[in-house]
């Protein structure tokens, strides 16, 4: 089956298998690594990534679902000459990880939820980030970094 | 973890979806994929073919018919959190269909799909039970209602016929007192009770329509706690009878005595809210 989609903002058309999942498409067939695969049961949002601007699940699509999307993964927010996202940096800037694993998603999670809500209170990132986990739990640095964010003056 | 092969196609048009139903017995349909898929990757479920009626345009709205809104089944549980109308005219939809899953979930599940997944631990199926709402399933004769009430027939189990595409879901106005209560132990879990109380004419305080979620093979409506706040009692004692005719599951969240307490305690909350009268969704 052919599917075409925008991978931050790269064309693509390959030949997939029905039942190959969005994130193994990514992962293994684009070679872009930056989205995890954690719990594979819809549950962990490591493979968080933007569809459409929103955040999706990408274990619980098939590629072929993507077809004629427009999808951003971890490695489609820096700008190109390297300058971080503004979530991106406060993640840095306030420690908002421990070992790492969960963070690509909790960044496309947190970008997500400020798109929809700019100005979150702490409670408000907290509900938004439900369908995250970190296993180190690490929140309370994760929420700081995406309420810094958030006051940041050049989040786009 | 990667489903069992299947073959895949899209639908461009509701009657497309009907004619690929009627020729390949063993598919199923496709909408948000957020029930089906986990399901096809345990293979608990193993469909010849996926029949992916996301492409098909015209399929998500929500429409104000004067006494009842009317919701395109591919209108996704975001689009109904955020809805004015919804809000406005159905507050208890909307701000259940916040409850559901997470926002990733939320982005992507559908009204339609949930409701044609049956499940008795989901939140909106027995929303529109509470809210007395029709479904319309279109098949190769065209399209026809079934009420709410003969809807949920068994577990993950529906009355929408093999060869039919649930299309909409017709929902009575309903800007009276209402409450959604939901009992789970992690914020993205399933709700190991949930309630929905609605004032029943869709304008006062009473009489209230009562659905449980998770109290057995289907979504139910607590017809007995019903009976007993049309006849005057309060919250408390309408709530003792929330368990009466449920069958509730025991597993590994909680056990089949539990929920049946669990039960009672979230009825009266819910009696209790929706008996304080109209709100909004905050």
């Amino acid at each position: 089956m052919k599917v075409r989609m925008t991978v931050n903002g790269v064309p693509y058309e390959d030949e997939v298998e029905p039942r190959l999942l969005l994130v193994q498409y990514i992962r293994g067939m684009l070679g872009l690594t930056g989205t995890n695969i954690g719990c594979d049961t819809s549950s962990c949002g490591s493979c968080t990534v933007l569809f459409g601007g929103e955040s999706v699940k990408s274990c619980t699509l098939l590629a072929v679902q993507g077809e004629g999307a427009e999808i951003t993964t971890i490695e489609g927010l820096a700008l190109p000459d390297g300058r971080l996202h503004p979530v991106q940096r406060a993640f840095r800037e306030n420690h908002g990880l421990q070992c790492g694993f969960c963070t690509p998603g909790m960044v496309m999670a947190a970008v997500s939820l400020l798109n929809e809500n700019p100005h979150p209170s702490a409670r408000e990132v907290r509900e938004g980030l439900e369908g995250n986990l970190c296993r180190c739990t690490g929140y309370h640095n994760i929420v700081e970094a995406v309420l810094a964010a958030a006051r940041s003056e050049d989040l786009s | 973890m990667i489903p069992a092969r299947f073959d895949y196609r899209r639908a461009g048009s509701v009657g497309e979806a009907v004619a690929l139903l009627s020729e390949f017995p063993g598919a199923k349909l496709l909408a948000g994929g957020h029930s089906l898929l986990p399901l096809m990757r345990l293979r608990l479920a193993v469909p010849s073919l996926l029949i992916d009626i996301g492409p098909v345009s015209g399929l998500s709205y929500v429409r104000d018919e004067g006494d009842h809104l009317s919701v395109g089944a591919l209108t996704r549980h975001r689009d109904l959190e955020l809805s004015e109308v919804v809000r406005r005219e159905a507050p208890v939809l909307s701000y259940a269909a916040g409850q559901v899953g997470d926002p990733q979930v939320r982005h992507r599940g559908t009204i339609g799909g949930s409701l044609a997944h049956g499940d008795p631990a989901s939140d909106l199926p027995a929303v529109v039970l509470a809210l007395d709402g029709t479904l319309v399933a279109e098949g190769p004769a065209g399209p026809r209602e079934i009420p709410a009430t003969d809807f949920f027939c068994g577990f993950l189990e529906t009355a929408i016929g093999p060869d039919e595409v649930l299309t909409e879901v017709r929902l009575p106005k309903a800007r009276g007192g209402w409450s959604f209560q939901k009992f789970n132990r992690r914020a993205q879990d399933w709700a190991t009770v949930g309630v929905v109380a609605v004032a029943g004419d869709g304008r006062g305080t009473g009489p209230f329509r009562v659905a449980l979620v998770n109290m057995g093979l289907t979504p139910l409506r607590a017809a007995a706690v019903e009976e007993a706040a049309a006849g005057g009692a309060g919250p408390a004692e309408a709530a003792s009878r929330a368990a009466e005719g449920t069958e509730p599951p025991s597993d590994l969240n909680a056990t089949a005595e539990f929920r049946r307490h669990l039960a009672s305690v979230l009825v009266r909350r819910a009696l209790e809210e929706a008996m304080a009268g109209e709100r909004t969704v905050a």
